[in-house]
């Protein structure tokens, strides 16, 4: 027996040139990176600082961290895609043959769904969920810091199998019969599942703490009803993970035991059934849709809230709207699939009840202009954003339902225009959602703001780009052009769209480097814009209500609340009774976790155990599971997990943070 | 004509961008694929009655209550109006009620698998597709001819097409004729087309099923009845017969097949292509397991 399995020089693909680009720049930028951090001696700052933090706001950086550098990833695969079928016509084959052309549009769905928008998402929960509620972190911290160094370990394998091996070619969900080793006997699938499964789990952890954090944590005076929306939203996204990712961790499960094991669930053979696979997957494939657009809702309404300088209209409608969207997004899964061949009356229930989600998302929209309406409107970057979604995401969603309905969708099921309607909907609603959101919470995280015009001139060419590369998309649609095609002939006259698309794919690009060249800019520039206040955008909920960036306890007082908008209250009260300012209350001694590697750790054999799964290096899956588990053993029976922060210690940090604010 | 207008304009952009040739998925030849189509633009314009004044409304408020106009009536506290939020769940409800309505009939006048009843119509033809690794496999029990790759079949006829798969689960559609279908090893599903007009139509698999995908398209040829006898008498008198032997020749994965056509087949093939998955040691086609039919 081989001794590293299946592993041999033949994995890595230096006959394949795009890969062998694609991962030399990958690992070029990695050992640039160890070089930088040596040379800078920041190991020491690394280990103590971040890898081994428990803080919710430095581990809601880092995912939206990695979730940037996972958009270039996954854009830099758009733009293949799009150039290969801009030049893949009649005698032209394009650049890439099926072999790569088909991992690339498998790498980014898998890419920009699992580990750009994802993480993005938990990114963006972890910065600003437990500011929102008067929290001083998570319910469990060190779980915070599990989820995230496994999510990372399936980043890692997704761009490991760039350089050693290769990734699936069979489409973002891996149907079967395709995904079976019978049709997919390489090693693609292999990392595909694994991937998932880590993620999945860390991805299901974060579910189920901020589920409680959200019940159990608030401050005093917050109930349920007092929360902000972006609070309620994170809240049904947090419950359909729990409820829809166990479901995604049996059937990649079961595909697995089918691959590694011979099982025939899913196989055409020995009574397998791939409709089973289909139907579970998209049982957790639709609730995933909301699970990444709610807190999207919830971030607009904040940001049409603050920059409209007005209450949101409608907050209660908002709330059972959302609530009405978690309960429905799991009785529409079957629309994915009409053509599948189930009767009319299993298709008419499964069509009409995914238009009847369009009502509280209809609601939501009128909300929003209602908010607006009579206010005043200041248009920030964030605003940009959320005016440009409300319109596009009309659209989308219009698109969406025409495809709900059976009849309709036996037309266009499987055509670019399917792939135009998800991109409307995930690039304009999801997409430019947590933009908005980077932008809006960015001083929160760093104490400066972000730069205004760059941020505008980049959402510009976003929604330029989009328009000019997903409206060829709905007409190629019409034109019987269908998804995940590699090459096509010129008597299609498809040609012109296609080129078309390519065109607004490059004015997407250009506005991503916009968005990198906002961030360095602000970087280099902050002293201008260093939001001393903690309100840089006179907002009104609590999250405003402490120093930017938070000291690690975020609030030196737990803060009592009384009212839906605390801060804007707040500010309100103040200004009626200026001589309050200068009040202080006595500080206290602060309970906090302590920071700790177990979880780093943890997930470091996690990524050894799905190496040697992979590569059939079967002792060393097994000692890598066998430290996973002592791993959780050892931090069972760690007592030593949390530390006071005594009051002088506060008061010295508060000072500091005082006399830096007024310096 | 007029209706294809319509579609083209409730879709704007479309017309912007659409050039001079119609895009096949509207142009339909068939009153299958004329019913999707309507279906297709009645659903849009009954959403438009929403989604324009949304967008209207948004621009309109974003401009007007814009911070430097000093004008406009700021309502710092405005944030609940029982009249409004009214509105914005009934418009969007009764819609919805309009939309599902229409949807509970036509899923149930379009379903794939209700026979056509059309009247005038020549009495309707059975063909039996295979989605194989990377072409389809056309199968006539009556006339007792199989295919690659080309289907031809009179016009005014309904087409009893019956699928399935020995391959990767696929797709089967011809889109100026109408909707699509799975294509499942094991399994059998059921299309009903018909084409009102002769003519060559583009037809092909729309569901990815690995590296050969791309070229996995078929001709769909609509003939009158004359010349599609004249067809399948000249089909028949081809040598080859579609047997066990040949079959298993077939279905090794290829890319870019041509057309090929054989004039005879082996009885029951279609039925045993699906039965040999149901267990061990009944890939043997030459044998007959066709009362395995799945109903």
């Amino acid at each position: 027996m081989n001794i590293l399995g299946k592993l041999d020089w033949n994995a890595i693909p230096v006959n394949e040139l795009p890969a062998m680009l694609a991962g030399g720049v990958m690992v070029g930028g990695f050992i640039a990176l160890v070089l930088l951090i040596t040379f800078l001696k920041k190991w020491t700052w690394l280990w103590t600082e971040w890898i081994t933090t428990v803080d919710h706001k430095k581990i809601g950086v880092m995912y939206i961290i990695v979730a940037i550098v996972m958009l270039l990833r996954g854009f830099g695969d758009a733009l293949l895609m799009r150039t290969q079928q801009a030049i893949s016509v009649g005698a032209n084959q394009g650049f890439l043959p099926p072999h790569h052309y088909d991992q690339i549009f498998t790498a980014h769905g898998v890419i920009m769904i699992f580990f750009m928008a994802m993480p993005f998402v938990v990114g963006l929960m972890n910065i600003v969920v437990p500011l929102q509620i008067g929290a001083r972190d998570v319910a469990f911290p060190f779980l915070n810091s599990l989820s995230f160094w496994l999510f990372v370990v399936g980043v890692v394998l997704v761009m490991l199998c760039l350089v050693v091996g290769e990734f699936g070619q069979t489409g973002w969900l891996a149907y079967p019969p395709l995904s079976e080793k019978q049709y997919s006997p390489g090693v693609g699938v292999d990392y595909y599942i694994w991937a998932l499964q880590i993620s999945g789990i860390g991805t299901l952890l974060s579910g189920i703490n901020f589920f409680v954090t959200i019940l159990k944590m608030r401050c005093p005076g917050m109930t349920l009803f007092k929360m902000p929306v972006f609070v309620w939203t994170a809240l049904c996204a947090n419950i359909l993970i729990i409820i829809a990712f166990p479901v995604l961790t049996v059937t990649l499960g079961m595909l697995a035991l089918d691959r590694y094991l011979d099982f025939h669930f899913f196989t055409n053979d020995f009574g397998g059934n791939p409709m089973m696979y289909i139907n579970m997957i998209w049982i957790w494939g639709h609730p995933e849709v909301y699970i990444l657009v709610l807190p999207a809702f919830g971030i607009f309404s904040e940001i049409f809230s603050t920059y409209s300088h007005k209450r949101l209209f409608g907050y209660t409608t908002m709330v059972w709207a959302t609530f009405a969207i978690t309960i429905l997004a799991f009785v529409v899964w079957l629309h994915h699939f009409f053509t599948m061949g189930a009767g009319a009356n299993v298709n008419a229930f499964f069509g009409i009840a995914t238009m009847i989600i369009s009502i509280p998302t209809g609601v939501k929209m009128f909300n929003w202009l209602f908010t607006m309406y009579r206010g005043k409107i200041v248009f920030s970057a964030p605003m940009h954003w959320s005016i440009g979604f409300l319109i596009t995401f009309a659209i989308g969603g219009m698109t969406g339902v025409l495809l709900a309905v059976p009849g309709a969708d036996f037309l266009l099921h499987n055509s670019l225009f399917l792939i135009a309607h998800f991109h409307n909907v995930i690039i304009g609603g999801v997409f430019f959602g947590y933009t908005a959101g980077m932008v809006y919470w960015f001083p929160k995280a760093f104490g400066f703001k972000l730069n205004e015009k760059i941020g505008i001139a980049a959402f510009w060419c976003w929604i330029v780009g989009f328009y000019i590369a997903f409206m060829p998309l709905y007409v190629l649609g019409f034109m019987g052009a269908t998804r995940r095609l590699s090459h096509y002939d010129y008597s299609t006259g498809w040609h012109p769209y296609f080129v078309v698309a390519l065109v607004g794919a490059v004015i997407i690009f250009i506005g991503i480097n916009l968005q990198l060249l906002q961030v360095v800019w602000s970087i280099f520039t902050r002293k201008k814009n260093l939001d001393l206040t903690g309100d840089p955008w006179n907002g009104r909920t609590l999250e405003w209500d402490t120093a930017s960036p938070p000291p690690f306890y975020n609030f030196a007082h737990v803060p009592h609340v009384n009212s839906l908008e605390p801060h804007w209250d707040n500010k309100q009260y103040l200004l009626k009774y200026p001589e309050k300012k200068n009040e202080h209350r006595p500080y206290e001694d602060i309970h906090m976790p302590r920071y700790t590697g177990v979880g780093f750790v943890i997930a470091l054999f996690a990524f050894t155990f799905s190496f040697g799964m992979i590569w059939d290096i079967w002792w060393l899956a097994i000692a890598s599971a066998v430290v996973m588990f002592g791993g959780v053993v050892y931090r069972s029976f760690d007592y030593d997990i949390d530390y006071y922060v005594t009051k002088e210690e506060v008061e010295k940090i508060e000072t500091e943070i005082s006399n830096r604010n007024l310096a | 004509m007029n209706k294809k207008l319509a579609v083209l304009l409730s879709f704007g952009l479309l017309l912007l961008l659409g050039g001079c040739n119609l895009p096949i998925v509207i142009d339909s030849k068939g009153t299958i694929g004329e019913q999707e189509v309507r279906l297709v633009r009645d659903a849009l314009l009954l959403m438009l009655i929403v989604v324009v004044p949304v967008i209207i409304m948004t621009v309109v408020f974003a401009w007007k209550y814009r911070a430097s106009n000093k004008r406009a009536h700021y309502a710092p506290n405005f944030h609940h109006s029982n009249v409004i939020e009214a509105a914005v769940w009934f418009i969007p409800i009764i819609i919805i009620l309009v939309l599902a309505t229409i949807t509970w009939r036509t899923t149930h006048e379009l379903d794939p698998y209700k026979p056509l009843e059309v009247s005038n119509a020549n009495p309707p033809i059975t063909i039996e597709a295979v989605a194989l690794d990377w072409k389809w496999l056309f199968i006539y029990p009556e006339q007792n001819i199989a295919t690659v790759n080309l289907v031809e079949f009179p016009v005014n006829t309904p087409v009893n097409f019956k699928i399935t798969a020995d391959a990767p689960m696929n797709a089967f559609q011809i889109p100026q004729l109408g909707g699509q279908i799975y294509a499942m090893a094991g399994m059998q599903t059921k299309l009903h087309l018909i084409s009102e007009s002769t003519g060559d139509y583009f037809g092909r698999a729309v569901n990815f099923s690995g590296a050969g995908f791309s070229g996995m398209q078929f001709t769909a040829r609509v003939a009158t009845q004359e010349e599609f006898d004249k067809w399948v008498a000249s089909v028949k008198a081809l040598p080859d017969t579609l047997n066990n032997d040949e079959y298993k020749k077939l279905v090794e994965p290829s890319e870019n097949n041509p057309v090929k056509t054989y004039g005879n087949i082996v009885p029951h093939i279609f039925q045993n292509i699906i039965a040999k998955f149901m267990m061990p040691g009944m890939d043997n086609l030459d044998e007959d397991h066709s009362n395995m039919e799945m109903k």
